[in-house]
Formats: C-alpha cells, sequence, structure tokens
C-alpha cells in the first residue's frame, strides 16, 4: 500500500467506469450500500448514529478504512435525521430512539398520505397541493399549513396580500418556527455530509453517486398513494395515475441534474420498489413504470450523467424490456433477479451489479461467500462490465462475509 | 359450474360484479351460494397468479372488489353462515420490524380465501404470538419481515412456541423480501413463501392435516 489517496482515487475511478462502459477493469470492482452496517461494526448504536455526527463520522470512516471499498456511499444525508425529523414531527418514518429499538435501522411508515380523490388538487398545482394537504399529514410541525390560503393566490397589491391575514396565528408561527429550526438542522447535516466526502477523498476512495431520483411512479406510490393506493388507481383511474407521473417527471430529472452539477459526480442513484416481476404485470410495467423511468434515464444521459438504478426484486421476466437503453451509459443494480440470465440479455448493453444474496452474508460462512463470489466473478464478471456487490445493503451481514467478497476480488477478480 | 359473477369477479370487472350481486340479491338467492361463486372467482384468480397471468395490483384488485361485495352480502347472512371457515391463522410482522405490505396482502388472501386470520399487525413479540395462538387454538402461524434483522425475531417466536409447549401443534410459515430455503433453515420454520399465493396454498394443506 504505497499509493498516495490521489493514485488509489484515479484507479478505483477509473476501475468502476471501466465497468460501466463495458471495458475490461484491472481488477473486479467491489462496492456496497453499506446501510447501518457501520454503526453495528465499530460498536455504536443505529439510534447514535442518527443523531451524533462526531459518532457517525469516526464509524464510518473507520469501516471505510478497514474494508476499502472501490466507492462509497455518502450516509450523513439520508441517517443523520434524527434530530431533523424530530423537529419536523416526521410521521413517514420510525426510527430507532423514536419508535423503534436504537440497534434497528429506520422504517417507512407506508399510508395513503394523499386520497384517491385528491388527483385534481395534485394535478392543478402539485406545490400548492403539498403545501397544504400532504405536508401537514407528513410532517406533524406543519399542521397548521393547512390553514393558508392558496399560494397561487398571493399575486399582486390587490390580489391576495390581504389573504395572508390567515397567517396571524400561533400555530402558523409554531410552523414558521419549526421550519426555520430544521433549515439550521439541515445545513448541520449538509456540513458533516461535505467532512464526510473530504474524508473519503484522503482515503482515496470516489463517491459512488453525486445524485439521486426516483422512478416518477414510485415517487407516486412510496410517498403519495400508498403501494395499495397506487395499485387499485391502475385499475379505477388510470388516467390520473400516468399525469400524475407525467408531473413528477421532469421534477425527477431536474433534482438529479441539479445535485450532480452541486457534488461533481455524475453517477446518479435511483432505487426503484415497485416495478418487479411480482409488483405488476409486463403490460403494467409498460404503461405505468418502464416509460417514466427510461425517459429519465434518457435525460440524465443526455446531460451527461450515468443513472444507476437499483432493481429491487425481481425483474428476470423483464430483462428484454430494460435492455433498451444506450450502450455503456448506466449500471443496473439487481437484488433478486436471475442475475445470469442478466449477463446473457445485458452483456453487450449495460454494466451489471450485485448480488450475493444477503441471507448468505448474514447466515452463512466466508466459505460459502467466497464460492458464490467467485462463481459470479466466473460468468457474470467475464469479459469485463461487473461490479461486485451484495444483493441490497448490507445492514445485518457479517463483517468476515464482507470481508470475504473483498478478498474474493482480488483472488478471482484480476482481470489483467 | 362458473357463473356470470364467478367470470366477472375472476376477470376484474368491478361495476359488473357488483351489479350482479345486487340482482341476485334482489332476486331473493341464497347470499351463501353468491359468496360460494367469490370463492371460485378468488381460486381462478389465485391460479392466474401462480401462472403469472395476474400479479399483485391484480390480487389486491380482487379482493378490494370482494370486500365490497361481502359488505352488500353480509347482513343478509346468518350467524352460522358467517362463521363458516376453513382454519384459523395467527399472523403478524415480527419484532423489531414494522413493513406491513407484504403482510397485509397475506393476511387478506388468507381471509377472502375463507380463513380465520388473527392478524397482529407489526412489531409483535413473541409472547404475543404465543398468547394468541393459545386464544384461539390456531393451527397456523404466520410470520413476515421485510428487513434481514428479523431472521432472529423470527428463530426467537418460533423458539418462544417451543417454549411454550405447542410447537407440535402450530405449523409456522415465514414470508418476506430476504426470506430463503436457508433463513427458513436457520428459524425453523415449516416452510417459507414467496407471495400471498404460496401462503394461502400453505394454508390450505396445513388446515387438512396438523390444524385445529
Amino acid at each position: 500500500m504505497n499509493q498516495g489517496p490521489e493514485q488509489l482515487l484515479e484507479e478505483r475511478e477509473r476501475r468502476i467506469r471501466d465497468a460501466i462502459e463495458l471495458r475490461v477493469p484491472d481488477r473486479m470492482p467491489f462496492v456496497a450500500l453499506f446501510g447501518f452496517f457501520p454503526a453495528r461494526y465499530a460498536g455504536i448504536t443505529c439510534e447514535e448514529a442518527m443523531y451524533d455526527p462526531e459518532k457517525m463520522m469516526q464509524a464510518w470512516v473507520r469501516t471505510m478504512r478497514d474494508f476499502q471499498p472501490d466507492a462509497y456511499e455518502n450516509p450523513f444525508t439520508i441517517r443523520l435525521l434524527g434530530p431533523l425529523l424530530e423537529i419536523l414531527d416526521f410521521r413517514q418514518l420510525k426510527w430507532p430512539g423514536h419508535g423503534l429499538h436504537p440497534m434497528s435501522s429506520y422504517q417507512f411508515v407506508e399510508a395513503e398520505y394523499m386520497k384517491a380523490d385528491e388527483y385534481d388538487a395534485f394535478l392543478f398545482d402539485l406545490s400548492d397541493y403539498m403545501v397544504r394537504t400532504y405536508w401537514p399529514r407528513v410532517f406533524g410541525a406543519f399542521g397548521s399549513f393547512q390553514k393558508l390560503p392558496p399560494l397561487h393566490d398571493l399575486i399582486s397589491y390587490y390580489m391576495g396580500l390581504t389573504h395572508l391575514a390567515a397567517l396571524d396565528t400561533p400555530e402558523i408561527a409554531d410552523s414558521l418556527k419549526a421550519l426555520l429550526d430544521a433549515a439550521r438542522e439541515a445545513k448541520r447535516v449538509v456540513r458533516a455530509a461535505r467532512a464526510y466526502a473530504e474524508a473519503m477523498q484522503s482515503l482515496g476512495i470516489p463517491a459512488q453517486f453525486g445524485a439521486f431520483s426516483q422512478a416518477p411512479l414510485d415517487t407516486i406510490s412510496d410517498f403519495f398513494r400508498g403501494t395499495r393506493g397506487a395499485m387499485l388507481d391502475m385499475y379505477r383511474q388510470p388516467e390520473k395515475l400516468l399525469a400524475a407521473t407525467e408531473k413528477f417527471l421532469p421534477i425527477m430529472i431536474e433534482m438529479a441534474v441539479r445535485a450532480a452539477r452541486r457534488t461533481g459526480v455524475s453517477r446518479v442513484f435511483i432505487p426503484l420498489h415497485k416495478g418487479d416481476d411480482a409488483m405488476m404485470s409486463i403490460q403494467q410495467f409498460r404503461t405505468f413504470f418502464w416509460p417514466g423511468l427510461r425517459t429519465l434515464m434518457l435525460a440524465l444521459i443526455q446531460e451527461g450523467l450515468t443513472p444507476c438504478p437499483f432493481f429491487e426484486g425481481d425483474y428476470t421476466s423483464r430483462l428484454e424490456i430494460i435492455a433498451d437503453i444506450p450502450r455503456g451509459k448506466a449500471c443496473y443494480a439487481f437484488e433478486r433477479t436471475d442475475i445470469f440470465r442478466a449477463k446473457e440479455v445485458l452483456r453487450d448493453q449495460v454494466c451489471i451489479r450485485g448480488n450475493v444474496p444477503l441471507s448468505l452474508l448474514s447466515t452463512g460462512s466466508p466459505e460459502e461467500v467466497k464460492a458464490c463470489c467467485r462463481r459470479l466473478i466466473d460468468t457474470v464478471g467475464k469479459g469485463g462490465g461487473f461490479i461486485l456487490d451484495a444483493s441490497t445493503g448490507l445492514d445485518d451481514a457479517k463483517p468476515e462475509n464482507v470481508r470475504a467478497m473483498i478478498d474474493a476480488t482480488r483472488e478471482y477478480g484480476v482481470y489483467a | 359450474m362458473p357463473t356470470g359473477l364467478t367470470d366477472a369477479l375472476a376477470d376484474l370487472k368491478e361495476q359488473e360484479a357488483l351489479a350482479l350481486v345486487q340482482e341476485r340479491l334482489t332476486r331473493g338467492e341464497d347470499p351463501l351460494q353468491i359468496l360460494r361463486d367469490c370463492r371460485l372467482a378468488l381460486e381462478i384468480v389465485g391460479r392466474r397468479f401462480e401462472n403469472r397471468e395476474y400479479f399483485i395490483p391484480d390480487l389486491i384488485y380482487s379482493g378490494e372488489i370482494l370486500k365490497e361485495i361481502v359488505s352488500v352480502v353480509r347482513p343478509n347472512l346468518t350467524q352460522e353462515q358467517k362463521a363458516e371457515r376453513l382454519g384459523k391463522v395467527v399472523l403478524g410482522t415480527v419484532q423489531g420490524d414494522i413493513h406491513d405490505i407484504g403482510k397485509n396482502i397475506v393476511s387478506f388472501m388468507l381471509d377472502v380465501n375463507g380463513f380465520e386470520v388473527h392478524d397482529l399487525g407489526v412489531d409483535v413479540p413473541p409472547r404475543i404470538f404465543v398468547e394468541k395462538l393459545e386464544a384461539t387454538g390456531a393451527g397456523i402461524l404466520a410470520l413476515s419481515g421485510f428487513l434481514t434483522q428479523v431472521f432472529d425475531a423470527m428463530r426467537e417466536t418460533v423458539e418462544a412456541i417451543r417454549a411454550a409447549g405447542l410447537r407440535d401443534k402450530v405449523q409456522v410459515m415465514i414470508g418476506g423480501a430476504q426470506i430463503d430455503e436457508r433463513v427458513r433453515a436457520y428459524t425453523g420454520a415449516d416452510a417459507q413463501g414467496a407471495d400471498a399465493m404460496a401462503a394461502v396454498a400453505l394454508a390450505r394443506t396445513w388446515a387438512g392435516g396438523k390444524g385445529r
């Protein structure tokens, strides 16, 4: 290990790029979504990680130093959220120290945060609908915003100004105070995230992603209508559901482009939730899911970015459909998809990432893990275009099994 | 014998199915026969799901339609008719996990397929499962979990059932995003299933055997 961090950074960045652009890298890259694994590994609780930037920094830096992945993911903006969520009285999550055990990861609270009959309001003025109807349901601290006048009423001196009278209540004052407190807290998170990025740079580890986005249907289903609600809408009001996904498409594009410009990292993480083999038919996938996702990815590629969707669940039956993407411009991570079949279908088109089962990493032995990695490296990794990863976030994987994955890339994954 | 109602429900024609139910009730037909036709339809839906013609949205929608039908038909049933059930299932998401999408679908499909379902909700401690099994005398336990941290909670739940002396009276099935045969062996459950119809199929088999 006599390479400096700059050389290491360059070497790893090239390794990942080679894989994504379908060239043969010097060796098989290893990356992972570490989840709350570093907290457990370094002996702090998940609760401490969500509230204490110092402890989190130490735990995560130590993990990255010990495991030396070929790229890191910045945990601060998705993990150090405890104080921020508390200020906002956030309803869509339960987290350690707030309804869950200190060693548990945070969990989503599924509900219809948007009702079936609210599409018209949603489509008429999305921001107004969100601030006055959706926010009060999702953020307890913004409950009073349901009493605000429509935001688009405030046009000019005799158009809307006096509507502001509705804001003169103690409840609105509390909500506005919470908003400013949250702003201060958000700044603390951003600062910690920046410090972590610098720490990773000094370890010579490049960033996996510099931006985030979602398939439009997932955004509607996850956060607004709920899984069940969105599924019923596919039958009862398909046109409105489609109109809502179209409304969100440019927002999903812009969100990613702006973040990538800010971070200077071109890879965009796109976790996918509701489009897999079980969640909808091929026809529903072609109608409600794939058009939004594909247009999003094409728009990102047009901007010089690299979409990195994570196909959660099993997409084996729809590999031919998702193969329709410009060559060497994206990276597809798979969870339960038959990755050997994925290689057959996607080999000349797109880089594949995955998928050592987490059940194996949590309950198996290092020998079993190595054997699994070897099979992946030898078949899916043949000729490049493959990045070795677990099937999903590492969270409860045994450390010796994560080490076995990394050892496997060095023992069996050297191409040169 | 499939009827117009059976086909309408199996083909997910909501308005048509509801109109047919209304028509048959008005004609004074046996409400139990209406529900039997619906159960037949749900069996067709289940087969289509197994054959990958139908998917989770179709299951949910068929269940939604049936729920509406039942709410119309139910007031016409006698107490005895209301109690007609295939077997009892205790079900819940194990301790430490609050995810309920998968669990709710399984609960719903067991219910509409004729089982008496005792759904304990999410984040359920082993003790509560044991108490419910004792109170209901159910012969089937279904454990759900989305996270990887549930492997241990499932194992502890199976262990608690053993400790309470119920293990040979209760069959245990597990399911969830990260569940596979390896996890089943680790937890000591009797079976694992990939989806709601697998749960229904298992429950049907078990209700004929060990279930009380």
